[in-house]
């Protein structure tokens, strides 16, 4: 049989899957273990086993200097920075995307202001920001909301653009007010895309809220691997990075699982992503 | 038709250009009430054009459309309702949800969603509704876990929630097989006698065409320009009355007049070649 044509069962399928994951770890072990053989020191492809005590030690062994649980007090401001970020980027997307998808007249308006500020690199705003809000907690959200905000709203608004005429046309035969069509029609259609365009938009607020934390701050997931990046300290990094992704995994899982249960309707023809 | 007795629709002297090239031409057209017009013509001829005209959805270039002899409003009202060939019913609700929306958003000017018991009464409202179009096994399904004939009846059901005084409908069947479509047209002829509207349907089938109605429309060009095919646009060429049709229109079949029409002006009915891009 042609191999296109042959399907993995589902056993084989999982152990096809993991295989890339397990090769990577065996292959890190190798290549560990033999620099290990010429420097039992080696910072820079440290064992698992001290990788494990690292990570051990930054969640479980209560500072010397704080008293407090590094990686706990990191990921709970890392993820309150990001949450913070992303709900405000949300909250825009579906107030100004639907303002432009809906209303021609607020769309020739803003739509082509948001497509030149979208076009603006968000980390050459950053020293922007931390002279105008400083160095806490402001800036960091605002540089998180400012990366991710304009692609929202501009795919919001596509998003309006993109239910069929016959729909709305329709609505207005059955009696349908602007802001009735907006509760009724507009929002329920568009919040299933919201939630997509919240899932995409995550990738670069990662990225906008590790930089912001690396460059000034005093807690967070990025602030403390820039931070003990000056000891080469390799076993926390490397722990660090795995633990960010299976964050950044679980997030996006999430709200996958919030979209199927929330608007069913949405994911009965077929699934996307 | 030039009595002085006000008809349900009329249509004066309407043209319809797109990026200045005509669509349709000098259409006249006055309609009695509780008529059943079926519209033919090559695709591309403006029949659906015309349908969105009488709608509001575009408005004449030239010309007007009375109702009722007043001027039709600038936008799509409750007193026209429209089933379109597809994206006629709203996917992220069910199919009861779709049938009491319009009750909902009469009832609840705010937030257009009725709670509790106002919305349970309207529910039960509608489960006649439900029994005659035979969707009662199917009320808490979503139109995409609907078959095509079923997700049309409802569309044909939740356009007449309102009830419009006219019910246009815009290739309802285009999409749908031949058995199904013998079970939506005894449907569509029941609502009618029932509710005493008037019905404006566009059309590819002229067997469905002469079945249904009793007054058949043809567009076509009547001018020709080889050098420049899109010089001229269409109008009505053909305004057949038909016998109701309960009475099973014994004495004109579609293929005798179709037969005639295409002998006399070279017809394009039923064909896909069209003269306008």
């Amino acid at each position: 049989m042609r191999i296109i044509n042959r399907k993995p069962s589902r056993v084989a399928a999982l152990a096809l899957g993991l295989l890339p994951f397990v090769a990577t770890i065996v292959a890190y072990m190798v290549a560990s273990h033999y620099r290990r053989l010429d420097n039992p020191a080696d910072k820079l492809l440290p064992s698992l086993e001290s990788m494990g005590q690292a990570f051990w030690r930054m969640a479980a062994v209560p500072d010397r200097r704080s008293g407090d649980l590094l990686l706990w007090v990191d990921t709970f401001d890392s993820l309150w920075r990001l949450g913070t970020g992303m709900a405000v980027s949300a909250f825009l997307a579906l107030m100004l995307g639907i303002a432009i998808g809906f209303i021609p007249h607020i769309r020739s308006s803003l739509a082509p202001y948001l497509a030149t500020f979208s076009l603006i690199p968000p980390i050459t705003i950053l020293p922007i920001l931390f002279i105008t809000f400083g160095l806490g907690e402001v800036a960091k959200i605002a540089l998180i909301v400012i990366g991710t905000a304009p692609v929202m709203i501009r795919s919001t608004a596509q998003a309006v653009l993109d239910i069929p005429r016959e729909m709305i046309i329709k609505a207005e035969t059955l009696g349908a007010s602007v802001w009735q069509m907006i509760t009724r029609l507009v929002l329920p259609q568009v919040l299933p895309k919201l939630i997509t365009a919240l899932r995409l938009g995550l990738v670069p607020a990662w990225i906008f809220l590790i930089s912001a934390e690396a460059i000034a701050s005093t807690t967070g997931l990025g602030y403390r691997i820039f931070l003990v990046r000056r000891y080469l300290a390799m076993d926390v990094i490397l722990p660090y990075v795995v633990w960010i992704t299976l964050l950044a995994f679980l997030l996006d899982r999430l709200l996958l699982l919030l979209s199927r249960r929330a608007f069913r309707w949405h994911h009965v023809g077929g699934d996307a992503l | 038709m030039t009595e002085k007795n006000i008809q349900k629709l009329s249509v004066q002297g309407v043209a319809k250009y797109y990026d200045g090239l005509p669509v349709l031409e000098r259409v006249n057209l006055d309609v009695e009430k509780g008529a059943f017009c079926t519209i033919v013509g090559a695709s591309g001829c403006g029949k659906s054009t015309f349908l969105r005209m009488l709608l509001s959805q575009e408005r004449p270039t030239r010309g007007e459309i009375f109702l009722d002899g007043i001027a039709l409003p600038e936008e799509p009202t409750p007193d026209r309702g429209i089933v379109f060939q597809k994206y006629s019913v709203f996917p992220h609700l069910s199919v009861a949800e779709n049938l009491i929306l319009a009750r909902e958003l009469e009832e609840a000017p705010l937030t257009g969603k009725l709670f509790g018991s106002s919305r349970r009464s309207a529910f039960s409202d509608i489960g006649d509704l439900l029994e005659q179009i035979g969707l009662s096994g199917a009320a808490n399904k979503y139109p995409a876990q609907l078959s095509g004939g079923m997700q049309q009846r409802l569309a044909i059901a939740q356009s007449l929630v309102k009830r419009p005084s006219i019910l246009l409908l815009d290739e309802p069947f285009g999409a749908l097989d031949p058995g199904i479509r013998l079970d939506m047209h005894e449907l569509l002829l029941g609502l009618w006698k029932d509710l005493d509207m008037t019905i404006f349907m566009v059309t590819h089938d002229i067997h469905e065409a002469f079945k249904l109605g009793t007054r058949l429309l043809v567009f076509d060009k009547i001018r020709h320009d080889p050098q420049a095919p899109e010089a001229f646009g269409a109008t009505i060429t053909y305004d057949l009355p038909l016998s109701a049709p309960e009475f099973g229109a014994e004495n004109t079949s579609p293929e005798v007049i179709a037969g005639t029409i295409s002998r006399e002006k070279q017809l394009p009915l039923n064909s896909s070649k069209s003269n306008l891009s």
